[in-house]
């Protein structure tokens, strides 16, 4: 399989007037091409930090981060929130991310408009997100993602925001997107039943400074749906594992 | 709307509203007319000195001989004139300088104590060197207004700018935006509440600033008459000058809020 993101050994410290904290030490992963990969750790583990490396929003302070892409914009990030710009129609916002980039050609206008019509936003592209109910803002927050074609995507606890009820709704929207679109993703989260139902993959990081821990393979791939992964027999069985990988345990 | 669905406690619910709207409108004529007319009764009865006080149907004369001699349509026009001239060189001179500030970390904080010295100065206290500097025409007035509106305008948006969702700032990092584009594409936007508040406060700012030029310095205006009508007691002169302030202001304030409705409307 092909790599796509790799992270070789990094170590990532910060510095402030009275202390220095390693936010990561020794880390190594690296996530396939086509994957579903989860970040697995305790609360204020460095999974933003993680996050900010792969951006190239921070430079690591020990080894290497590498995005194995020529695509400038090979990352797409999708944060806890939403942050849809109040002011831009729904189709506004969509187009964020080409418009920064200078790309907005009638080519990948055609392709976010496709997007925007496959997954049932066209009839809203010229509504305001205030006017949208949480879970459509949160698939217009995807498909803002998906309109630069980016080779990974990053998604940030990007349903901690949301009731239940919501949450698992647009987890399962989510993740079909993703797969439909046959994209690779990498989730950070500290929600044990959210990494199982959604990854093929889970990396667990220990906390502060993050190394990894365990690599664990769901091995769902087979079940195509998050909801009915939480239902498989199997479920409850890795989330004790990985609970006892969170909480200490050593295997 | 759908008319046909409402209920009818719905209805009531909306009569009661729709009353209060309008009670609250009545209210408001009955205490400028019920002000006008004890005024002018109590002149009227002799109760107070129409010499210190004037009253209503004195200043509308003075207000009707003024038109009929193109005096006042002269003064009106300069005061307005130096107000909004002022306002527009502060507001968008302070807008500039908030995006400078917000730009540079360290220019901004290099620049703090002098804007809060600046803002804490009173700005009247610089007349006589205005004067000096820039003459004793309207240039100077224009000075004044603009100084007076500029500090707190750089001060409010520059605050506002830099207290722009970091998150939804990470977002155009993370798109890989430049400064400009994320200043113009996110802080410009998500701060025309505040730059619709300065707006509005400006207005004030500017009346004071130009009225305050005006007592320095002027051969016309609405400040110019103010001090000439109380230096040779025309009491009746200041009550119509005092009351065609209020109005002006009163009508560029509306015209700030028009103005505010039309920008944000339902965006925020």
């Amino acid at each position: 399989m092909q790599e796509i993101l790799k992270f070789e050994n990094v170590r990532q410290v910060f510095y402030t007037d009275t202390q220095e904290t390693v936010a990561i030490d020794n880390l190594s992963f690296s996530v396939n091409k086509g994957e579903f990969a989860a970040l697995l750790g305790p609360s204020g583990c460095g999974k933003t930090t993680v996050l900010s490396l792969i951006c190239k929003l921070l430079k690591p302070t020990e080894g290497k981060v590498e995005i194995l892409s020529d695509n400038p914009n090979a990352v797409g990030y999708m944060l806890q929130h939403d942050h849809l710009f109040g002011w831009r129609t729904i189709e506004k916002n969509i187009l964020l991310g080409l418009e920064i980039a200078g790309k907005v050609t009638p080519e990948q206008r055609k392709y976010a408009a496709d997007l925007m019509d496959k997954y049932g936003l066209g009839e809203f592209k010229n509504h305001y997100p205030a006017q949208l109910s949480g879970g459509m803002r949160q698939r217009t927050a995807l498909i803002r993602t998906l309109a630069t074609r980016p080779d990974i995507l990053l998604l940030d606890e990007p349903f901690s925001a949301l009731d239940y009820q919501t949450r698992l709704d647009v987890c399962e929207d989510v993740y079909s997107i993703i797969k439909k679109e046959n994209k690779t993703a990498l989730l950070v989260t500290h929600d044990i039943s959210e990494a199982i139902s959604l990854a093929d993959v889970i990396y667990v990081l220990t906390a502060r400074p993050s190394t990894l821990k365990a690599t664990h393979l769901t091995n769902m791939q087979h079940i195509d749906s998050p909801l009915k992964r939480r239902e498989s027999p199997d479920f409850s069985r890795q989330f004790q594992l990985l609970y006892n990988y969170l909480n200490g345990g050593d295997k | 709307m759908k008319q046909l669905q409402l209920s009818p406690q719905h209805v009531k619910y909306l009569k009661s509203k729709r009353c209060r709207a309008v009670g609250v409108h009545l209210a408001r004529c009955a205490i400028l007319v019920g002000f006008l007319l004890v005024w002018e009764l109590l002149a009227q009865l002799k109760v107070i000195d129409v010499f210190l006080t004037s009253c209503p149907s004195r200043v509308f004369t003075t207000l009707a001989s003024m038109t009929a001699e193109g005096q006042l349509t002269q003064h009106v026009w300069a005061s307005l004139y130096e107000t909004v001239v002022g306002y527009i060189i502060g507001t968008a001179l302070g807008y500039v300088i908030a995006i400078a500030l917000w730009w540079n970390d360290t220019a901004r904080k290099i620049f703090e104590p002098y804007l809060v010295v600046i803002n804490s100065l009173p700005k009247i206290a610089l007349g006589p060197l205005i004067i000096l500097w820039a003459g004793t025409g309207k240039k100077s007035i224009v000075v004044m207004t603009v100084l007076i509106s500029v500090v707190i305008t750089a001060i409010s948006l520059m605050n506002g700018f830099c207290e722009t969702d970091k998150n939804k700032i990470l977002l155009m990092k993370s798109m890989h935006a430049s400064k400009w584009q994320t200043f113009t594409k996110l802080v410009a936007p998500a701060n025309l509440p505040t730059l619709t508040a300065t707006l509005k406060i400006n207005v004030g700012m500017s009346w004071v600033g130009s009225i305050m030029g005006e007592y320095l310095v002027s051969k016309e205006g609405l400040g110019y008459l103010l001090v000439y009508g109380s230096q040779t007691f025309r009491l009746d002169l200041v009550m119509s000058c005092t009351i065609l302030l209020c109005t002006l202001a009163g009508l560029m304030y509306a015209a700030v809020v028009a103005l505010e409705k039309l920008l944000l409307r339902n965006k925020y």
